[in-house]
């Protein structure tokens, strides 16, 4: 861990607030991207079986 | 396209007090704003031409979902659509009987809410002069706005998060203008930019508007 | 062979689907050496001290932010003028990670200023121009989701991102004006380019490079869930059509 000084608070907060922003919208992408996946390979599993 | 906008002009008025609804608007807000900062007469007058500009920019939002969605509602929408008038041409014809009911009565009438609201004298000729220049580019976006959403049944508040952020630019050099006005600073610079803004809103918008109604008659 | 054949979606499927992962691996990568390397091993700036760390973050988020509305811009000419349905769906697709660059942005931008500026916020012209950026990726997204005919949303919203980035330039250089107009003068920006040496430098062109690799894996992925959804919403209408 680098010495922050005074302003550790501030740039973990930026760090941590940013992180889960990105990290956020990489989940929802890809948990929305294997929902889709998932549903559209049942409906044509099913319509070829 | 004289008949449209008479027409229009015609309904406005008949749906009860159309010049009315907007000024009666505008009025109340001039007055919830002392109500909720307080009486001091020199904060009021710093912000009066701010207050003047977004009761403005409110007002003329107030009104925009009817401009096409009772048209589409009883079909005349596809006539007119179908008729030899341009699209384009219908859109501004429209924009011209909102801003005939809004722009014009929030104009003339401004001078008596500046003087409500402390608006010092040098400023009142900017504000009117503003408005006038300003107010016909809000009802052209405001037609652009109306356009796209004028197929959705909830499509009011959409309508007003749309519509703002276009009329930022508008109200920047607006508010700008009168508050430089009031100052005695030199005003050309907003005001030449908000004719200039006004001018290419009301010559492209409408080409934009009647691409959105073709694609919601569709 | 030419680059329109990727409009096609099946083909856009089956050559999308390596490259994304590629980006998506390469992105994680990038991030991790820039920020360890920006984190950990650059010193101290001189008058800002530690904070200038947060650099590594803020500025590659907002190039992403305005780049990604720039994306948008072309893939909404390009469905408007060609008719591509994959390049309606990329715009669609990019907006909502657009909207969180800006997001990313305007918070580390907040964050950074407290302790230098004395202010979480400033009516600066850059802060207020990303804040006017976020209002439009707003309006845009839910004009998106209000509207039911997939092909009636692409045009409307590409109408509206068209005059949308019209009016975006406008209000930058009016935010400018206005801003003036009250403080002569005073400027609280940040231009990163101006002053940066060498040892910020490097790691921010290292996250920068990450942010758009990150930038472009997620527009594919999404893209590639927007035509899925499509298929998906096909299929079920044929279903219950013959049912």
């Amino acid at each position: 861990m680098p010495d922050l000084g005074k302003y550790a608070a501030e740039i973990l907060t930026a760090y941590g607030a940013s992180a889960i922003l990105l990290g956020g919208i990489v989940w929802a992408s890809v948990a929305r991207a294997a929902r889709l996946r998932r549903r559209l390979d049942e409906l044509e599993g099913r319509g070829r079986g | 396209m004289r008949d449209v906008f008479l027409r229009d002009l015609r309904l406005a008025v008949r749906a009860g007090g159309g010049f009315g609804l907007a000024l009666a608007f505008f009025l109340i807000v001039t007055v919830l704003v002392p109500l909720a900062v307080g009486p001091r007469a020199d904060l009021l007058a710093a912000i009066a031409p701010g207050i003047l500009w977004v009761g403005a920019l409110l007002s003329s939002l107030l009104s925009l979902d009817r401009i096409f969605a009772l048209d589409l509602e009883d079909g005349s929408l596809d006539l007119l659509a179908t008729s030899p008038l341009p699209l384009e041409g219908l859109v501004a014809a429209k924009a011209a009987a909102h801003w005939v009911t809004t722009g014009l009565p929030l104009t003339l009438a401004a001078p008596l809410f500046g003087l409500l609201l402390g608006l010092p004298g040098e400023g009142q000729p900017w504000l009117v002069a503003t408005l006038a220049l300003g107010t016909p580019a809000l009802s052209m976006i405001g037609a652009f706005g109306a356009a796209l959403t004028v197929g959705l049944r909830r499509g009011g508040l959409l309508l007003s998060l749309l519509v703002l952020p276009l009329y930022m630019p508008t109200l920047i050099f607006g508010a700008e203008a009168v508050r430089r006005g009031a100052e005695g600073l030199s005003v050309a610079t907003p005001v030449l930019m908000l004719a200039g803004i006004t001018a290419g809103v009301v010559a492209l918008i409408p080409f934009a508007a009647a691409a959105a109604i073709r694609v919601n008659l569709r | 062979m030419s680059l329109w054949e990727y409009a096609n979606p099946a083909k856009f499927m089956a050559t999308s689907r390596r490259p994304m992962q590629a980006l998506g691996a390469a992105a994680a990568v990038a991030l991790a050496v820039g920020l360890v390397w920006g984190f950990f091993f650059t010193p101290d700036d001189y008058r800002q001290g530690a904070t200038v760390k947060i650099i590594y973050l803020h500025v590659p988020s907002a190039l992403m932010a305005i780049n990604g509305w720039l994306m948008m811009l072309v893939a909404s000419l390009i469905w408007l003028i060609r008719r591509h349905h994959v390049s309606a769906l990329a715009a669609r697709a990019a907006a909502p990670v657009g909207m969180t660059m800006t997001l990313v942005a305007l918070v580390t931008g907040a964050v950074w200023g407290s302790p230098m500026w004395g202010t979480w916020w400033a009516w600066d012209p850059r802060l207020t121009s990303f804040l006017i950026l976020f209002l439009f990726y707003l309006g845009y997204i839910a004009l998106w989701e209000a509207i039911e005919d997939p092909d009636t949303a692409a045009d409307l919203t590409s109408v509206l991102c068209l005059v949308g980035s019209v009016f975006a330039v406008l209000s930058r250089y009016a935010v400018l004006f206005w801003n003036q107009g009250l403080h002569q003068g005073a400027s609280l920006s940040l231009d990163a380019e101006e002053n940066v040496a060498d040892v910020f430098y490097f790691p921010l062109l290292v996250c920068i490079a990450g942010f758009v690799m990150l930038f472009v894996a997620l527009v594919l992925l999404r893209t590639r869930t927007e035509v899925r959804a499509r298929r998906l919403h096909v299929l079920t209408m044929r279903r219950r059509m013959s049912a």
